[in-house]
């Protein structure tokens, strides 16, 4: 399947904004992803293997978040994923303590 | 440096003044060259979804942001950057910016908007490698004005001068 690299991090997939990496669910697309491309794997997920809180993920259309299956819901070659960061801010302080 | 049409760069400090008081927000579309200058081709504008806050809070919704990055993609631009306003403060990154800035490499543009009109724009280059050194820098924003508005602008320095 195909999976869309957001600018900041085509530094680690030698540029390209789109790369192909097989699997048979989300997960084990990661596995591959972060294998083939190792620098990825820590601006992804935090030590503890979770998926960043500010780094979203789509199949297809769907925040993967909420798909029922989330991270071992089942995908396709003809699937695509796409890595979001977030973004917001504004003049507010940031909330603290 | 950040480079940036004219009539690109005038409509998303419009973009602050229909909001206002609220915050703005939109992206920027073009592309990053040799790591230096971010050059803006297109601006697209986005939502704000912080409607309980939205005088000093921006969120633009992740769906949004996929379906703009689809289009950059199919016209062959990237994400180079993002805009949004600052109502009736400056136009400088907040805490809540710097904390919630993650696209190392980017352009963030911020518009102060004063009373409802748009006053000061600067743009901040996010650099570093991640989020423990990420770091914004003052980046100049480079306005290029195209034949058209130079020509127009010829013209009426041509009048004024001929009424003197």
């Amino acid at each position: 399947m195909n999976i869309h690299i957001p600018t900041p991090l085509r530094a680690y997939t030698d540029g390209k904004e789109t790369v192909a990496i097989p699997g048979a669910t989300i997960s084990a697309v990661f596995t591959l992803l972060t294998t083939t491309y190792p620098e990825l794997r820590q601006h992804l997920f935090t030590p503890e293997g979770k998926l960043r809180s500010f780094v979203n993920v789509y199949l297809n259309d769907d925040d993967i978040r909420y798909l029922p299956a989330k991270e071992d819901s089942p995908v396709s070659d003809t699937d695509e994923l796409t890595i979001i960061p977030s973004i917001a801010g504004g003049s507010a302080q940031a909330r603290c303590c | 440096m950040l480079t940036i049409q004219y009539a690109d760069y005038e409509a998303l400090r419009a973009h602050g003044e229909e909001t206002y008081p609220n915050e703005c927000c939109g992206v920027l579309l073009g592309k990053s060259e040799a790591g230096v200058t971010n050059r803006v081709h297109q601006i697209v504008r986005a939502g704000n979804t912080r409607t309980d806050s939205a005088h000093n809070r921006y969120n633009i919704a992740p769906q949004e942001l996929v379906k703009i990055q689809r289009q950059a993609r199919n016209l062959g631009l990237d994400i180079v950057g993002f805009y949004h306003s600052h109502p009736d403060h400056p136009a400088q990154w907040s805490p809540t910016d710097f904390a919630e800035a993650h696209w190392i490499g980017c352009s963030y543009v911020i518009t102060a908007v004063e009373k409802g009109k748009a006053a000061i724009t600067n743009s901040f280059l996010l650099l570093g490698t991640t989020e423990d050194d990420k770091k914004f820098h003052d980046e100049a924003i480079e306005i290029e004005i195209n034949k058209t508005i130079e020509v127009a602008i010829a013209e009426a320095a041509s009048t004024q001068k001929g009424q003197e």
